[in-house]
């Protein structure tokens, strides 16, 4: 007798192919020989090679990863100070703002801030004659704006929640207040920067909205650069560089869930 | 070695002073107006209910808060101004705060590393403090692998490790359960008394105040209301309060009938007889009103009528509550009210008194004391 098919486990299998049946039909396609995308032709590898030989996109690839490492790392700067204004410094004047003012990005529609920043820096551009021209470091300053917000709370709610008296305990020690946040919280809190830096880094490798307002000559990320070839026709090439980045994000996936198994087994293994 | 009740009862000198201590918060005083002279190896605890001000003024001598107006002398140094890393103590922390990102080591490390100690001394020193409590083999641990007695030494061990002239000790008992609590108390005061440090500790917990120091000052609403030696504060409580805090008391409110040198004679309603004490009270004469107060354990069940006039009085058993060692009798009073008396239970399978059973309370005329209301 065949057991009874259970509506729970339609309903995952109906949620996984949700999730998946888009990546997974891009990964096959992506081994496509045709040059129409939408026409199946038979296996080919010949598109990664195309790929790689596509200097315009792999140099957007880069372009793209350069922009994504330092905006995040300016975003968890700019959010470890200001989670620390705004955890540990009490009910200063002002803090309500700074707490809104940094969160505003977070529901700001991208078209305005894309619009606000490029009116900006078009005027700054007049009045002050600098940035000299938008590019590659506009982008990384918007970047870096709204990632800030998205680091920022991140962090805070870290900080929040870490117990003071690690802070003091240090400084109980003979640790200055500086010795102890950069010897004892930084670490602690660790995990969070982590994920606050992660986090920057995939929202800016992902944006195409505000980086085509702040972009100028020369300075095409891989999304605007996905976005427009895709309107004179996907290229397989494409596919072929979407699969390479969903196994890329896979394999770290993995390794991350390996290494914090280990962790776990080697804690439980030392307390016993 | 030293005589200890030479340097215990604060004769030689005063090692730490704490002036006039206030401190509030924006409306509330939390310590109001405390001095305290703490000697050179004391252990001392600040006894009190939560709200009542014991852990800012541990706080403060900490330096993570600054009192109003008060001095704090450490030493003949007045350390109010000092921050809290550059004064010479060393506080445990109740959730012990030890690093989780450091192993044992250098955690007990971390505070010689601040004083730029050669590498080699540091390591000397830390093989020292694990020797001391007992946790060579778990040097390279990281804490979250220790239980929690185990934490509690490495906590011990690093505010110890730069020989401070003052420890704190916030609840050092707090996250321990019972029975392990009971074992490290006297563990943790011989590794104090061995190292010698002056220690202040703050607890909420009578029996671990007792237990651990030598002089306790009971703090309530911001205000130290006695301090002494745990058998001063138990025997002779100098107010309602003190007696109310630590232990169980019988309390008969009455007034003085007789006020004589060498004893007293108090009439209550409470009780169908007079009570007496066998000293003066010599107070002031125009508010009679007093409170005699008698600790359950100094009081005697009988099935017989006791001898003479005072200190007794008739009920029948309420309840009584079997703890092993002893027995808590609640003796109902002709007049409803409820008296505790302890019965020790030295016989197995003695004959005694059991529920709505007719018995007398009796005291001998030093067990009393009379409190003001």
């Amino acid at each position: 007798m065949k057991p009874p098919i259970r509506f729970s486990s339609v309903m995952f299998w109906f949620g996984m192919a949700f999730l998946y049946l888009p990546m997974l039909s891009l990964v096959i396609y992506s081994f496509n020989s045709s040059r129409l995308v939408t026409v199946w032709a038979g296996w080919s590898t010949k598109w990664y090679g195309e790929l790689f030989r596509d200097e315009g996109l792999m140099a957007a690839v880069w372009r793209s990863l350069e922009v994504a490492f330092w905006s995040a790392n300016t975003a968890v700067c700019l959010g470890v100070l200001a989670s620390v204004a705004l955890t540990r410094f009490g009910r200063f004047r002002g803090r309500s703002m700074l707490h809104s003012l940094v969160a505003a990005p977070l529901v700001m529609p991208d078209v305005i801030i894309g619009l606000s920043l490029l009116l900006l820096f078009v005027s700054m551009t007049d009045v002050l004659g600098w940035p000299h021209q938008r590019g590659l470091f506009t982008i990384w300053i918007a970047h870096a704006t709204f990632g800030t917000a998205y680091a920022t709370v991140v962090i805070s709610s870290r900080l929040k929640e870490l117990d003071r008296s690690f802070v003091e305990a240090a400084m109980d020690l003979g640790a200055t207040p500086v010795k102890a946040f950069v010897q004892v919280t930084l670490p602690i809190i660790m995990p969070a920067l982590v994920s606050a830096w992660l986090l920057a880094f995939t929202l800016s490798l992902d944006d195409v909205v505000i980086a085509s307002f702040v972009s100028g000559p020369g300075a095409t990320t891989l999304p605007i650069e996905v976005f427009s070839s895709v309107r004179l026709g996907v290229s397989p090439k494409i596919n072929a560089l979407a699969t390479l980045i969903i196994l890329i994000v896979s394999l770290v996936t993995l390794v991350a869930w390996w290494l914090s198994r280990r962790k776990l087994k080697r804690d439980k293994f030392a307390r016993s | 070695m030293i005589e200890p009740s030479l340097s215990r009862d604060g004769v030689d000198g005063h090692f730490l002073q704490i002036k006039s201590i206030v401190k509030t918060y924006d409306d509330v005083v939390a310590v109001n107006d405390v001095s305290l002279d703490i000697a050179k190896g004391d252990i001392f605890a600040l006894l009190g209910a939560s709200g009542s001000g014991k852990s800012t003024l541990l706080r403060m001598l900490a330096g993570f808060e600054t009192p109003n107006s008060g001095k704090i002398i450490l030493d003949g140094e007045d350390i109010v101004s000092l921050a809290p890393y550059r004064r010479p103590i060393n506080m445990m922390f109740q959730s012990y705060a030890l690093f989780p990102h450091m192993t044992v080591e250098q955690n007990i490390a971390y505070g010689l590393k601040q004083d730029r100690m050669p590498k080699a001394m540091i390591a000397d020193k830390v093989v020292q403090m694990l020797r001391l409590v007992h946790m060579e083999k778990y040097a390279k641990r990281k804490p979250e692998q220790l239980s929690g007695g185990q934490r509690q030494r490495v906590a011990l061990a690093r505010s110890l490790a730069k020989s401070p002239k003052l420890l704190l000790l916030d609840e050092p008992m707090g996250a321990l359960d019972k029975k392990l609590r009971n074992r490290m108390q006297l563990e943790v005061v011989d590794i104090i008394e061995s190292v010698g440090v002056t220690c202040v500790m703050v607890t909420h917990d009578q029996e671990e105040a007792m237990t651990m120091a030598n002089r306790i000052a009971i703090m309530e609403e911001g205000s130290i209301v006695q301090s002494g030696t745990p058998r001063d504060i138990y025997e002779a409580p100098n107010s309602l309060q003190a007696a109310e805090f630590i232990g169980s008391m019988n309390l008969f409110r009455g007034a003085i009938a007789v006020d004589a040198e060498d004893h007293a004679v108090i009439d209550s309603e409470e009780i169908n007889n007079q009570l007496y004490v066998s000293y003066g009270v010599t107070t002031a004469i125009e508010d009679k009103h007093v409170v005699f107060a008698v600790r359950p354990e100094k009081t005697l069940i009988s099935r017989d009528q006791p001898q003479g006039e005072y200190n007794w009085c008739r009920g029948v058993v309420h309840d009584i509550a079997y703890l092993g060692g002893h027995s808590v009798y609640h003796i109902r009073l002709d007049n409803g009210k409820i008296l505790y008396s302890f019965m020790v239970n030295s016989d197995r399978f003695a004959d005694q008194p059991t529920w709505e059973e007719l018995v007398y309370v009796y005291w001998s005329d030093d067990s009393g004391l009379v409190l003001r209301p």
